[in-house]
């Protein structure tokens, strides 16, 4: 037999098809209808402010993240969400900060993919809410021409908005908390009330959450673990106070909590990565995300609650390691 | 426990099986090489004692080195003809060893001397064990452990079940499918004797339930004396890890760091099985194994027996050859195999197949950062958390790998066949555990370390 090379390797010599381009890039495509329901609700605006956001994410992450990291796809998808967080009427210079705080300061810093403690477009969107308090929590109203843009997306970097440019309007939550008004369900799971670019459609988030599931892209336990803590709280404290506070249904359906459990709280890289350590993580989100609803000065508690679960991740994931096979309770039995 | 889908355990992985190349390609005998190497180190244990010197004359079947001490095996000329060489050898698992080459007679019938074989009913446990050692007789599941020790339970163990593994969950590997579907009755003969020789009453035979045909020869065979089941088993990596088959088939777990045995239980390969019986029914040692040469590297796809210590290069060229695009050759299936990169390379008693894969499935990966998926946690069979050990292993703090349960990791591959950052996970623990062992960290402090969350 002639001389030939072969390779010398250490098993396995085979890989699973998976791999973290595509499992980012796969989350991007995701994010498309996601984006189509954004601008069939808010029209040019959500273009412009989604574009913002994601062009001051990946142009920080090209120029001072790893060389080709670009390439992974989860810069993109930081960008793309925290676009979706923000308000329609948003300045694209905000959005544009945002994205480079999220990327520069959410991960970059942490030392790149997989090193941060905070979900990054998180983080961004925090930084915009400390530095634009107002602009953040500006919702423009529903009614009025489809090309028409929400607010002054156009001002000038470094410009206050112009205050005219908004037909101010309120999100179901402002609506329940400052007014107690009550949204219709089928309006919530549609999409067509207030809010942030991405989280008014609830049914167009769970369909595509639902497909990253079955492709275990993201781990199921999480959502389900946040949506059951929600709907049980939020129903136990309706029936004690049913006039005062928002059924389980309402308070699923509203607000950032469809967006936020199902493509924030799942980010890979700051959730537990034990099975255990899912249902903890997402039960702690539900619970903050209740009292900071019900009781806390602000409509929404969907991004703190994230954050401050983020933080306490490792902790989760020491405490709820899996019992190693022929270790523990399970070998008495025996 | 009763599932109509067949029984497993938690975790594991799917790869795809990739058996449909040799699955139902019946066994052929491959015929002589012109030489033989055959390594005293083919079994877990000692290598056995050299017999015989250069020039001496064998025949097929004559011990050429015996067993040194009691976890050890001798080794017998698969073949006639004259000892040429007894030097260093390539050897599989990448190494060379003591090896003795054998120049086979050419035109030579290849018949064994005549010996007697024993009525097994007659002989007492002891003896069975004996002869089974005298056979040279060891797992020919890739571990090469052997048999007679597995035979010898220490006389305070009390064991049930006898679990025949017949799961083949390696990729491509068809070798024991193979022998389940065309020598069930030769499968039942062994486990007839393994019984005895144990004095347990409940036998178990685990297939996957890609190999029905394998799993209607056992049923169609079995002797209605004897209690011996076939168990369906569902096709999962690693389903065949003996492990995971004691706690599929009896719902108990071997302990850390323990044997089988402590839960009642002897795991023992289908091939081996059928070798037992082959030593009371023809007296021959084991000195030929079905291998399976498979991949889309190879151009003829087969299941051979063939001679132990036959070389790769002829086991190939047997094979039609290798295609143009092979690129890496595995002993063994390609979740645990090792790579070949020498021809003359023997096949030992405990190579399973031999695995020819082509540039695409081994072109190397691109790595990226851990993105703590957790896709390792929900894949390790033994419930260990890769993610952590590997951040460990890079840094090598392998005291704190220890304290993580390092040393239950089987090196499955699992972990390194799910990883979308392509960290060479189960490589880095292969390389810790051998660190650990050649210099094993001090020893724990305080018993409470043991303790599992």
């Amino acid at each position: 037999m002639e001389p030939r090379r072969f390779e010398l390797t250490a098993s396995p010599h085979i890989k699973g098809p998976d791999t973290t381009p595509r499992i980012m890039w796969t989350v991007v495509a995701s994010l498309v209808p996601v984006m189509g329901a954004a601008v069939w609700y808010f029209g040019p605006s959500a273009v412009l402010v989604i574009g913002a956001a994601t062009l001051g994410s990946i142009l920080t992450e090209r120029f001072f993240g790893h060389r080709g990291s670009l390439a992974d796809g989860s810069g993109m998808i930081t960008g793309i969400l925290l676009g979706l967080t923000l308000p329609p009427g948003l300045p694209m210079w905000m959005a544009f900060l945002g994205g480079i705080f999220a990327i520069g300061f959410g991960k970059l810093i942490f030392g790149g993919l997989g090193q941060n403690i905070f979900n990054p477009a998180l983080l961004g969107r925090a930084f915009l809410q400390a530095a634009f308090p107002e602009d953040l929590t500006t919702w423009p109203d529903m009614s009025g021409s489809w090309w028409a843009l929400r607010g002054d997306n156009l001002a000038l970097p470094f410009m206050a908005p112009d205050p005219a440019a908004t037909v101010t309007g309120a999100t179901p939550l402002g609506l329940m908390k400052f007014e107690g008004i009550h949204t219709e369900t089928g309006r919530l799971l549609l999409g067509a009330t207030g809010g942030s670019l991405g989280e008014t459609a609830a049914l167009v988030i769970l369909i595509c959450g639902g497909y990253l599931a079955l492709k275990k892209y993201l781990d199921w336990r999480i959502p389900v673990s946040i949506f059951l803590t929600v709907a049980i709280l939020s129903q136990i404290i309706h029936a004690l106070a049913p006039d005062r506070y928002p059924d389980a249904v309402f308070m699923l359906f509203s607000g950032g909590l469809m967006l936020g459990a199902v493509y924030m709280a799942t980010d890979m890289v700051t959730s537990p990565t034990t099975p255990m350590g899912a249902w903890i993580y997402g039960a702690g989100i539900g619970a903050m995300v209740v009292v900071i609803r019900l009781w806390g000065g602000l409509p929404e508690g969907v991004m703190y609650s994230i954050l401050f679960m983020n933080a306490l991740v490792p902790f989760i994931n020491r405490a709820t390691q899996p019992r190693v096979f022929g270790t523990g309770k399970a070998v008495v039995e025996s | 426990m009763l599932n109509i889908f067949g029984h497993t355990f938690r975790h594991g992985v799917h790869p795809p099986d990739s058996k449909e190349l040799t699955e139902h390609v019946p066994i052929r005998r491959m015929p002589f090489p012109k030489r033989i190497a055959l390594p005293l180190r083919q079994h877990a244990g000692k290598p056995a004692r050299l017999l015989v010197s250069m020039g001496d004359r064998v025949e097929r079947g004559d011990k050429i080195a015996e067993a040194d001490g009691f976890i050890s095996v001798p080794i017998h000329a698969s073949a006639a003809g004259t000892v040429s060489e007894i030097g260093w050898w390539p050897h599989p698992d990448g190494s060379m060893a003591e090896t003795v080459i054998i120049d086979v007679e050419p035109f030579s019938p290849q018949v064994p001397r005549p010996r007697l074989v024993p009525n097994w009913e007659g002989l007492t446990p002891e003896e069975v064990r004996r002869a089974v050692q005298n056979a040279g007789v060891v797992g020919l599941g890739g571990a090469a452990f052997p048999t007679h020790v597995k035979l010898s339970p220490p006389p305070d163990t009390k064991l049930e079940w006898l679990l025949v593994n017949g799961a083949e969950c390696e990729p491509y590997l068809t070798t024991d499918h193979r022998t389940m579907a065309e020598f069930p009755e030769r499968v039942h003969f062994g486990i007839r004797i393994m019984m005895q020789c144990l004095g347990v009453d409940r036998a178990v035979i685990g297939v996957e339930m890609n190999k029905p045909d394998a799993i209607e020869a056992l049923e169609r065979t079995k002797p209605d004396d004897l209690n011996i089941t076939v168990e369906p088993l569902v096709v999962k990596y690693p389903q065949g890890a003996e492990k995971m088959l004691i706690k599929v088939v009896t719902g108990r777990e071997v302990p850390s760091g323990k044997l089988p045995m402590h839960v009642g239980v002897v795991v023992q390969n289908v091939g081996s099985i059928a070798t037992i019986a082959e030593v009371f029914e023809t007296g021959l040692p084991l000195i030929e194994r079905v291998v399976t040469v498979t991949g889309p590297g190879v151009r003829r796809p087969s299941n051979l027996i063939i001679p132990v210590g036959t070389m790769l290069g002829d086991v190939l060229d047997y094979c039609g050859g290798i295609t143009d695009d092979a690129a890496e050759i595995v002993f063994g299936g390609p979740m645990m195999g090792s790579s070949q990169p020498d021809m003359r390379t023997p096949i030992t008693k405990g190579t399973t197949g031999v695995v020819v894969l082509t540039k695409a499935e081994v072109k190397p990966k691109k790595t990226y950062p851990c993105i703590k998926c957790g896709h390792c946690l929900e894949a390790c069979p033994v419930f260990l958390n890769p993610q952590l050990l590997g951040a460990l292993a890079q840094a090598g703090r392998y005291q704190e790998m220890v304290e993580h349960h390092l040393m239950d990791c089987m090196v499955c591959g699992s972990c390194s066949y799910v990883c979308p950052s392509n960290i060479p996970l189960s490589q880095m623990f292969a390389l810790s555990k051998n660190q650990v062992r050649k210099a094993p960290p001090p020893a724990k402090k305080d018993a409470d370390k043991e303790k599992v969350a």
